[in-house]
């Protein structure tokens, strides 16, 4: 038997089940006689509260950094917050209540008052304002909370869901993992499982009440699964599991910082790819030299309007201050095909990715792509951005979209705000008449990256969700690989570079050959890239560039994989 | 005494700049509010203040009265310039 769930960290755990039960906290109104006695309750949960908050803040600033424990500033001025109290006395003196009930509505109401907000930031706050009530009421209610900074033996921490002040008091030295019923990857409990390094589901369901305290359990994040009561066996199994794992970890950290250079060395970089500020942060933990495409759709989708300005802005400059002096290449607005932002109320065409998206909306469509070109050279000072427009066919529509970036840019100078000089402009490749025509567009570009997943169904007209053509759509046919080849080239008989951001940059299959190409930028999720250099540094340039050239002039994709293989051996 | 603030941090009046400005304000024996789109909340209150979202662009108008009110607007408008969170 076993339990499923999201996987949110890495790494495998085998310990005693730690249940953090959450403890009865709900209050029923009662009549009071004695106002001044619910007063002086009031006051001293207060001061309780404040006094268990400033001992996690130094708990937070030991086991996780000195700006990550000011949260809990911004938690103690909740707690003496003069109109949560006021609105509570007032409650308790009008209505003659029990000041928990009332403090628990009180703080109900701004818990609601923020949820309900537009602003995403504001929303999280609503986390916060909960966090402080349950330790509030735990004094008013005299409910002792499961306090996790008690733990003192191995344990993994099985929880509904971990609050801020739960994770800044988990004691590394013992909690070897944490597997909550609720969250997703991006929920601060994933989050915070992976800046303290282990392993962690979410999302379980009920591992709460499928798990007794004490009972012995494995957890291996790497696959998002949990096995109860283990046998010998599986224990054994895993252990051998985790020492790989670990040698892997610490033998792949040494290359961190590495460049990444080929054993007769040739330099290439390895960069990632991200959807949002917060995948920055993995992509510098992990290694990247760079990012290789910021995806920007995120910043559109799931909401009812267009982003403004201002929120993008705030996103590219948290992304280019994240990467430092690392070039960030963003993608302007891809949408359309299998995108769809209901609210732009886009046409319904037979074929949508044929038809209206990406570049083609945006140079339609000049008010929206100048609101996302104005945000991006407002952020340019903060790092350094490159930017790359996608679904480019012909040469005119890279012309007018650089137009389009050089006027925005003018506007801004004009208005008196600074500007990089300092930005590349690129595109994708990712249309076969791009390719093709890639030495005229190499003189007007500053680099080209490959979109390898369009461009080989474009090319194969072959869509890559459907099964039935599955055999068509192959990124090792010799018909791709001279695409690849002729823009690779064609760049650098211009002086210029070519990246990959499509899945096969990332392909521990296709590395070998694209390096033997000449490719000089791989862009991949950032999970992949350690592995990447690792390699890499395993590779002879000279070696691949002859195993590429019999590639390129073979005639079937069966052959080209036997040679990878063969190689690969 | 009072004066007219627009918010010029692109996050808006969010929680870190707001504690400061709470803090400031707690300073002062003077009765302090802020007012946004029409509310009035009292300036003394980080729960208050949060609870106007007040997005970039936002207008607000800051008041105190009482005895130290000169020095406590004197002393929110240097930290509304520090924290580069507003202009006059």
């Amino acid at each position: 038997m076993s339990f499923k769930g999201i996987a949110a960290s890495d790494g495998i755990a085998i310990a005693k089940v730690f249940r953090l039960e959450e403890p009865n906290l709900t209050v029923d109104p009662h009549e009071i006689t004695d106002v001044d006695a619910e007063i002086v309750r009031f006051e001293e949960a207060i001061k309780k509260t404040v006094v268990d908050l400033e001992a996690i803040k130094i708990k937070a600033a030991a086991n996780l950094g000195e700006e990550e424990a000011m949260v809990f500033d911004a938690h103690i001025n909740m707690v003496n917050d003069p109109e949560i109290r006021e609105q509570t006395l007032a409650k308790v003196k009008e209505g003659l209540v029990n000041v928990a009930w009332a403090f628990d509505s009180v703080a109900n109401g701004f818990v609601a008052m923020f949820e309900a907000m537009d602003d995403e930031y504001f929303r999280e706050r609503a986390a916060d304002i909960k966090d402080i009530k349950k330790r509030m009421l735990s004094h008013l209610l005299g409910v002792p909370l499961n306090d996790p900074s008690t733990i003192n033996e191995e344990v993994v921490v099985v929880a509904y869901d971990l609050t801020p002040s739960d994770t800044a008091q988990l004691n590394r030295n013992f909690v070897k993992g944490f597997a909550t019923n609720i969250g997703g990857r991006t929920s601060h409990s994933a989050i915070m499982a992976r800046s303290l390094e282990i392993p962690a589901i979410v999302g379980m369901g009920t591992i709460l009440e499928d798990t007794t305290d004490g009972q012995l359990i494995i957890l291996d994040g790497l696959d998002g699964v949990i096995i109860p009561d283990p046998t010998d066996a599986q224990i054994a199994e895993y252990e051998a599991k985790i020492a790989d794992f670990k040698a892997m970890k610490e033998e792949l950290k040494k290359l961190k910082d590495e460049p990444t250079i080929t054993k007769d060395g040739h330099r290439v970089e390895l960069a990632a790819n991200i959807g949002t500020p917060e995948d920055a942060k993995g992509a510098t933990a992990n290694g990247a030299e760079g990012v290789g495409l910021y995806r920007t759709e995120f910043l559109y989708m799931d909401r009812n309007e267009l982003p403004t300005e201002e929120e993008q802005f705030v996103a590219y400059k948290e992304v280019l201050e994240e990467m430092k002096d690392k070039p960030v290449i963003v993608r302007t607005l891809d949408i359309g095909g299998d995108k769809e932002l209901p609210y732009l109320q886009l046409p319904h065409e037979m074929n949508p990715f044929l038809g209206y998206r990406a570049l083609r909306i945006c140079l339609d469509r000049k008010d929206l792509f100048r609101t996302q070109l104005r945000a991006l050279l407002r952020a340019s000072v903060y790092g350094k951005l490159y930017v790359m427009f996608p679904m480019v066919a012909v040469l005119n529509e890279f012309r007018d979209a650089k137009q389009a970036l050089l006027e925005a840019k003018a506007e801004l100078i004009a208005e008196g705000i600074e500007v990089s000089e300092d930005i590349q402009i690129g595109m994708m490749v990712e249309i076969p008449s791009a390719a093709v025509l890639a030495d005229q567009f190499a003189k007007e570009v500053d680099f080209f990256s490959i979109g390898t997943n369009d461009l080989i169904q474009y090319s194969m007209a072959a869509d890559r969700m459907s099964e039935k053509v599955a055999y068509l759509y192959q990124p090792y046919n010799p018909s791709i690989l001279r695409l690849i080849k002729m823009v690779i080239d064609a760049s650098h008989k211009e002086g210029k570079w070519t990246g990959m951001c499509g899945e096969m940059g990332g392909d521990t299959m296709a590395i070998p050959l694209l390096l033997g190409m000449g490719l000089d930028e791989f862009s991949m999720s950032a999970s992949s890239i350690l592995a990447a250099r690792k390699q890499i540094g395993n590779l002879s340039k000279k070696e691949m560039e002859e195993m590429a050239e019999k590639a390129l002039n073979m005639s079937t994709v069966e052959e080209v994989m036997a040679l990878v293989e063969a190689s690969a051996k | 005494m009072e004066k007219k603030f627009t918010i010029i941090d692109p996050m808006g009046l969010h929680a870190r700049p707001a504690t400061v400005l709470v803090n400031t304000a707690g300073k002062f024996a003077s009765e302090i509010t802020l007012d946004y789109n029409g509310k009035t909340v009292n300036l003394k209150s980080i729960m208050g203040v949060m609870s106007l979202g007040v997005p970039t662009n936002g207008e607000i108008v800051i008041k105190a009265e009482g005895e130290d009110a000169a020095e406590a607007i004197d002393a929110l408008v240097q930290t509304l310039a520090e924290q580069k969170l507003a202009k006059v």
